[in-house]
């Protein structure tokens, strides 16, 4: 019961001060629709192209992310396990992850097109860097002492990688994904706003050029509670796999 | 107490290390016997090379030159046949008290059933007192319980050898001294041969057979001592008059070798 309202509490207060705002006069109201406008909006997109642009946006970040996330992690494992390899590669991958994923859009649309391929290439490339620096800087903190302990009681090299390297892994592995799944979510409403009919950032690009502010603010918080579910699910997840550690991320 | 046959032998062990300035002698010329069911203490200044041998023992590395053999073979690389207690622990935090015990029942090296593996869980958390703390994770347990749970664990592949650097030099003195009569009490019922790391002459008198006292770097023996003391040995030991004679002799030799290894360093940097 408290903890409903204490969960509730920030957003009821968010919802006023949008209130206030419209009503203050310290803006012009036709600039700032009210919260209960919106909503209208949303139903009545609900029943026209919303499901299609929200399965659209998800789609495509689970498929950039997934790809990115399948080859950030044997190569972080790698990097983070042998330190003479990170020491040479890890500026490399450090002036690609500098490049911002926005940045390259252009070059990719000229690579690749307009099409699904295009947005999947900007995503896979923003989720496999942000996930392969969190992968090999978590793994190179592994202590050796593990190692150590398996080996004095009989294990080998085999049965070392699958019985203490993996565990200690996992939360690396999870936390590569939640980095990489913030990073590509904000990459593909980008990528969505220069070049494409459907998805969220689509809606919002469409919705400014007529001007429909309360469309856009549809757009806006679709993007934003997307994301804090998917965060959820995976802190979830996250939560029931590694159940040892004390606090999570 | 150096009557049973020979199972670690120094043979004019050497060891240095590569540094800036060249290679560093660290254990320099050391040869001793470590016999069944002996338990030997090791005592030494700060960084003289008490861990260096203890690893060359574990077979984490090799010896720069000389040897040391394990029953009169040379050593491999580490095995379970050498029960490791690290100063640190390395308690695997992923996995439950009861399945760090069995970590090493579920090896190739020494698979057990499901059934042999929780009698031995069973057998040693009783022994260590972790019998309430099952299914808990590391992470909830205390300084002298990960210890207990360290042993426990090395102790379930039943090693012939225990190799302990400074166990219990993280636990406050009453769980330390708990911990000393756990030890010499799991000994009496399961013997092994011992090599321990100590840094208390008091703990090192009152549990071993033998204490080698090191030098300074490049350690060398300084004089291995005989303890007389029969076992099984309790607290009131420390308060007799002999406990004490030996007690004020090792201190002065290992206060003495401190003293060099202070000449040392002032000469170092003078
Ligand atoms: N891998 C290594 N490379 C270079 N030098 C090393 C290495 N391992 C140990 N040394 C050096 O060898 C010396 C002895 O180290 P060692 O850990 O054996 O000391 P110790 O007697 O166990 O000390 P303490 O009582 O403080 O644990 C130290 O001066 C240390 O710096
Ligand atoms: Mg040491």
């Amino acid at each position: 019961m408290r903890r409903t309202a204490l969960i509730l509490a920030p957003w009821l207060l968010l919802l006023c001060a949008w209130y206030a705002l419209h009503y203050s006069g310290l803006v012009n109201p036709a600039l700032v629709p009210t919260p209960h406008e919106v909503a209208v909006r949303f139903v009545e997109l609900m029943r026209d192209r919303l499901p299609l642009d929200i399965l659209m946006s998800t789609r495509r970040v689970f498929v950039g992310v997934i790809c990115g996330i399948v080859l950030a992690v044997p190569v972080g494992f790698v990097l983070g396990w042998y330190r003479t390899i990170r020491t040479f590669i890890d500026p490399v991958i450090n002036f690609f992850r500098a490049l911002p994923p926005i940045a390259l859009i252009p070059l990719v649309i000229v690579y690749f097109g307009v099409d699904e391929l295009a947005k999947t290439v900007i995503l896979f490339y923003a989720s496999f860097f942000a996930g392969v620096i969190v992968m090999y800087e978590g793994i190179s903190q592994i202590s050796p002492i593990y190692v150590r302990v398996a080996r004095t009681l009989g294990a080998t090299d085999f049965e070392i990688f699958r019985k203490v390297i993996v565990p200690m892994a996992v939360p690396h592995m999870l936390t590569a994904l939640r980095v990489a799944l913030g990073v590509a979510w904000a990459t593909l409403v980008a990528s969505e706003l220069i070049a494409a009919q459907q998805g969220l950032g689509a809606l919002i690009q469409n919705a400014g050029s007529f001007f429909q502010l309360d469309i856009i603010y549809v757009g806006i918080i679709c993007i934003g509670f997307i994301a804090l579910l998917m965060d959820l699910a995976l802190r979830m997840a996250t939560r029931r796999f590694v159940s040892w550690q004390e606090r999570i991320v | 107490m150096t009557t049973g046959r020979v199972r670690i032998a120094f043979d004019r062990l050497s060891v240095s290390f590569p540094t800036a300035r060249g290679r560093m002698l660290v254990v320099d010329d050391v040869s001793y016997a470590i016999h069944d069911r002996e338990f030997v203490s090791v005592i030494g200044p700060s960084g003289c090379g008490k861990t260096t041998t203890m690893n060359i023992v574990a077979g984490f590395m090799q010896p720069s030159s000389g040897a040391v053999t394990l029953d009169g073979k040379p050593i491999a690389g580490p095995g379970p046949d050498r029960g490791v207690i690290f100063q640190e622990y390395g308690i695997f935090p992923w996995l439950t008290v009861k399945q760090n015990i069995a970590f090493g029942l579920t090896l190739g090296a020494n698979r057990q059933g499901a059934a042999v593996r929780e009698e031995v869980c069973q057998r040693y958390m009783r022994l260590m007192g972790l019998s309430d703390f099952a299914d808990a994770w590391p992470r909830m347990l205390s300084g002298g319980m990960r210890q207990r749970l360290a042993l426990a664990r090395a102790y379930a592949v039943k090693p012939q050898f225990l190799l302990m650097d400074e166990p219990f030099g993280a636990l406050d003195a009453q769980t330390r001294s708990a911990m000393q009569d756990l030890l010499l009490q799991v000994l009496a019922a399961e013997g092994k041969t011992v090599m321990l790391i100590t840094h208390s002459v008091e703990e090192a008198i009152y549990l071993s057979n033998r204490i080698v006292v090191m030098t300074a770097r490049p350690t060398r023996i300084r004089e291995i001592i005989d303890v007389p003391f029969a076992y099984p040995r309790t607290d009131a030991l420390h308060e007799s008059k002999e406990f004490g004679e030996l007690r004020s002799h090792v201190r002065d030799l290992v206060m003495q070798e401190y003293a060099v290894q202070a000449k040392q360093s002032e000469n170092v940097s003078g």
